[in-house]
């Protein structure tokens, strides 16, 4: 997966989705979820060090 | 013995008359992402519903919807063509197409234990290359595999192939809404992933070095029908489900609002029209069916852009960025715009796929 960014979106306090452009498409990611396939690979990539996740507005 | 008698004896002989199938989609009846070929060129490409292929070294094939099947007892099979060759398959190449089982489902074959049971994969196959071919069982948790090979015998022709696997008794098998198993049809890998038929082994691996060179073959063809993985020792006949059964199946896993007419234009009479309660927000929606897990929501406009929604009275992208604003199993909340794009009180459109896949 080609992530070329990732933001937090907040909803009643929480950072509940990841939103993120993936190979291209816009998709809104759970987070915390790592049974999502998406989120584990967020995870991975920024675990080494290859991604940041930008704050919510 | 009465006929009574011979029908008591037939019933007590069987394990389970129905739900012996335990993958979903084997006849191939389910394509939510489109029937038309499905380029397969990196990792994890998603073609009929419940699998998926990779590509790595150069080449890639297509895989489609077909009519052509085995005695018309199926309505459709999975047609894989060679569209790239890689003629000099090195070592870290793969090719591969495979479907992944939800845990909840393997769980029956008792992997990981000592009471692993032995289980019959079943399908019909044609090839306008003959030779040996290979696929696996796998387990991503347990990190074990089992390979097996199969002969085709005659280039464009249909045949049966049953595969019998005794069950592993080693490892940590998910048994829940993980990956529970992985099975795996071969064409051509590099020699990382080449190991021993016939036994269960540590790591991943799908091929033996008997493997025909089928992504080595231009235009070559690979047609599947019947898919059927069941408890025991015997290949039974395929289990037909309805096409809702199979449809309900599969959107466990992916599910979209919205049908595209092309492959980027989305069909707006199948989307919901929603009121934006504020300059920010537009209501959500329900899935048809619960998800294995929270599955990651992409938002697609009329005009079938990501991350967008379309103002109803005239169909174009709404200025701004939309997404979820919470997750869920079930459904979502609500959709969320970047800025204060929205008028309250008009009326906005959006469809969506929710992607849960294993």
């Amino acid at each position: 997966m080609n992530i070329t960014s990732a933001k937090y979106i907040e909803y009643n306090g929480e950072n509940t989705v990841i939103l993120v452009v993936i190979d291209g498409i816009t998709m809104s990611v759970p987070n915390n979820s790592p049974a999502n396939r998406h989120y584990a690979e967020i995870m991975r990539q920024v675990e080494a060090g290859d991604l940041t996740i930008a704050d919510a507005d | 013995m009465s006929k009574a008698a011979e029908l008591a004896a037939l019933i007590g002989s069987q394990s389970a008359l129905s739900n012996r199938r335990i993958n979903i989609n084997g006849n191939f009846f389910i394509w939510q992402r489109g029937t038309s070929a499905i380029t397969v060129s990196g990792d994890d490409d998603f073609t009929c519903d419940r699998f998926k292929g990779w590509a790595n070294g150069g080449g890639t094939f297509t895989v489609e919807q077909s009519t052509d099947v085995p005695n018309n007892e199926f309505e459709f099979s999975a047609k894989l063509t060679n569209t790239a060759t890689d003629g000099s398959v090195a070592a870290g190449d793969d090719y591969r197409w495979a479907t992944d089982i939800e845990g909840y489902d393997v769980a029956r074959l008792a992997y990981g234990t000592s009471d692993a049971k032995t289980a019959t994969l079943s399908f019909w196959v044609k090839s306008s290359l003959t030779g040996t071919y290979c696929g696996a069982f796998y387990s991503t948790t347990a990190s074990r595999h089992y390979i097996y090979e199969y002969t085709i015998s005659s280039a464009n022709t249909w045949e049966k192939k049953t595969i019998t696997v005794e069950g592993d008794t080693t490892g940590s098998w998910n048994r829940t809404n993980g990956n529970g198993l992985r099975i795996y049809w071969g064409f051509g890998s590099g020699s990382d992933v080449q190991g021993t038929a016939d036994v269960w082994a540590a790591g991943e691996k799908w091929e033996t070095t008997n493997q025909a060179a089928w992504i080595g073959s231009a235009s070559a063809t690979f047609f599947i029908a019947g898919v059927q993985l069941e408890v025991g020792e015997t290949a039974t006949p395929f289990e037909h489900r309805s096409y809702g059964d199979e449809l309900t199946r599969c959107q466990r896993y992916f599910e979209k609002k919205g049908q595209p007419s092309t492959s980027t234009t989305w069909a707006f009479n199948e989307m919901s029209v929603v009121i934006a309660h504020t300059t920010e927000y537009v209501q959500g929606d329900k899935f048809n069916v619960e998800k294995r897990g929270d599955p990651t929501i992409t938002i697609y406009s009329r005009n079938g852009t990501s991350g967008k929604i379309s103002a109803f009275a005239t169909g174009s992208d709404v200025t701004g960025t939309f997404a979820t604003n919470a997750r869920g199993a079930t459904g979502f909340h609500a959709v969320q715009a970047s800025s204060t794009s929205l008028t309250k009180g008009d009326g906005y459109e959006y469809g969506y796929t929710a992607d849960a896949e294993l």
